[in-house]
C-alpha cells in the first residue's frame, strides 16, 4: 500500500530533511577525519569549515524546527505501539541534538581560544570564556553527543528501510524529493 | 617621626636621582601580546619571558636608548599543540634563534604622554625598522608605557613552507606590549 499524496511531508521540510542529513553526514566525516592531522593549513582549513557547516547547521535545524512546529507532519504509517513509541522518541532525541551537537562544537571552540568566525568573515560571540579546563571538559562532550546523534541517524534510516522493505508500507515516498 | 622624615628625605633624593640611572622593568606589570589572523579568526598570544634594557628620561626623549629582548620559546597561545608547533623551524625556529630583539634608534615627542619610537626590530634573523608610538602613564612611581605596532611575519619568515598562504595566516600581526618601569623621570 503506498501512502497517497496528500500524506507526503511538505517540499521545504522534504528539502530541509535531505539538505541537513547531508550537512550533518558530512561534518560527521570531517570531524572524524581532521581530528587524526597533524597541524597543517589542511588541517586549520578542515577545522574552520566543520565549525562554519556547523553554524550552518544549527541555523537550519533552527528553520526546520520552527516549519516543523508549525506545519502537520503526515500521520504514523500502522506500526506496534512500541514502535511508534521508538520512532517518537528517536525524532526527538534527533532534533535535540540537531542542537546539542553544534552547540557543544561552538562552545569547545570558544574555550579553547579560537571564536567562530562564520565563512571567515562573520564573528560570533563566545558564550563561553577562554578556558582551558572547561575546554577539556566540552571536548568529549561534542564527540559523545556527534556519535550519538550518528548512532541515532543510523537507527533512523534502518528503521525506514526496513519499513519501506520489508514492511512494504511506501514509507520513504512521504520524504522522497521531487513531486509525489 | 624622625624614621619618616628620614624615609621621606631618602624618597625625594630618589626621585631626583632616578633619571640618572637606568629604568627597571617590572615584569609582574609588563606584557607583551600578539594577535594572529587565521582565516579570519583572531588567536591571542603572548610571551611569558622577556626585557628590557631602558635609557630614558621624559625631559630628554631624544637621549633615550630602548632596547628589548623576547624569549620565543615562552610563548603562550592558549593550546599546548599550538606552542609546541610554533618554537618549529617554520615559525619562531627558537632552537636557532631562541630571542627577537628591539633597538630604539631615535625616540622623539609626539605630544603631552606621547613619544614615537623607531628602532630595528630583529626576529629569526631578519630584522626590519619599526616606528612604534608609545604612550606614557604614570602612578604610585610605577611608569607605565603602552603601544602597538603591526608586523609583517613573512618579512620575517614566520609561518614558512605549506604556512606563506596568507588567506590561511594573515600576513599582518598586530603587537601589543605594557611595560611596568620604575625610575622614569616625572613626565
Amino acid at each position: 500500500m503506498s501512502p497517497s499524496p496528500s500524506v507526503r511531508y511538505t517540499g521545504p521540510a522534504i528539502a530541509l530533511h535531505w539538505l541537513l542529513a547531508l550537512a550533518i553526514v558530512g561534518s560527521f566525516c570531517v570531524g572524524l577525519y581532521m581530528t587524526e592531522l597533524p597541524i597543517s593549513p589542511q588541517r586549520l582549513k578542515l577545522y574552520n569549515w566543520h565549525k562554519w557547516a556547523g553554524i550552518c547547521i544549527l541555523a537550519l535545524s533552527a528553520l526546520r524546527l520552527l516549519w516543523r512546529l508549525t506545519h502537520q507532519p503526515p500521520a504514523d504509517v500502522p506500526m506496534p505501539a512500541w514502535q511508534r513509541r521508538a520512532s517518537h522518541a528517536v525524532h526527538g532525541l534527533l532534533y535535540g541534538l540537531f542542537f546539542a551537537v553544534p552547540l557543544a562544537g561552538w562552545a569547545y571552540s570558544s574555550a579553547a581560544g579560537f571564536p567562530v568566525v562564520v565563512f571567515g568573515v562573520l564573528p560570533l560571540p563566545d558564550f563561553v570564556s577562554p578556558d582551558k579546563a572547561l575546554a577539556e571538559a566540552i571536548k568529549p562532550l561534542h564527540k559523545i553527543l556527534a556519535f550519538t546523534l550518528a548512532a541515532l541517524a543510523l537507527a533512523h534510516v534502518g528503521a525506514a528501510l526496513k519499513h519501506h522493505f520489508v514492511d512494504r508500507d511506501g514509507l520513504l515516498d512521504r520524504m522522497r524529493p521531487g513531486r509525489a | 617621626m624622625k624614621t619618616y622624615l628620614l624615609v621621606s628625605a631618602l624618597s625625594v633624593a630618589a626621585l631626583f636621582a632616578a633619571p640618572a640611572c637606568a629604568q627597571q622593568l617590572v615584569p609582574a606589570g609588563s606584557e607583551i601580546a600578539f594577535t594572529s589572523k587565521q582565516m579570519g579568526v583572531p588567536v591571542d598570544g603572548k610571551f611569558r619571558k622577556f626585557d628590557a634594557q631602558v635609557v630614558f628620561d621624559p625631559k630628554k626623549p631624544e637621549a633615550a636608548k630602548i632596547a628589548f629582548s623576547i624569549d620565543l620559546a615562552s610563548v603562550s597561545l592558549g593550546a599546548a599543540e599550538t606552542e609546541a608547533e610554533v618554537v618549529k623551524p617554520d615559525w619562531f625556529d627558537t632552537k636557532k634563534f631562541p630571542q627577537a630583539s628591539f633597538q630604539s634608534a631615535a625616540v622623539k615627542t609626539a605630544g603631552a604622554g606621547k613619544f614615537e619610537v623607531t628602532g630595528k626590530l630583529t626576529i629569526k634573523g631578519a630584522s626590519q625598522n619599526v616606528v612604534v608610538p608609545v604612550a606614557l602613564a604614570q602612578s604610585g612611581g610605577i611608569t607605565t608605557a603602552t603601544g602597538g605596532f603591526v608586523l609583517k611575519r613573512l618579512d620575517f619568515r614566520i609561518g614558512d613552507g605549506d604556512w606563506k598562504d596568507t588567506s590561511m595566516v594573515a600576513n599582518d600581526v598586530q603587537v601589543k606590549f605594557k611595560l611596568a618601569l620604575t625610575g622614569v623621570g616625572a613626565l
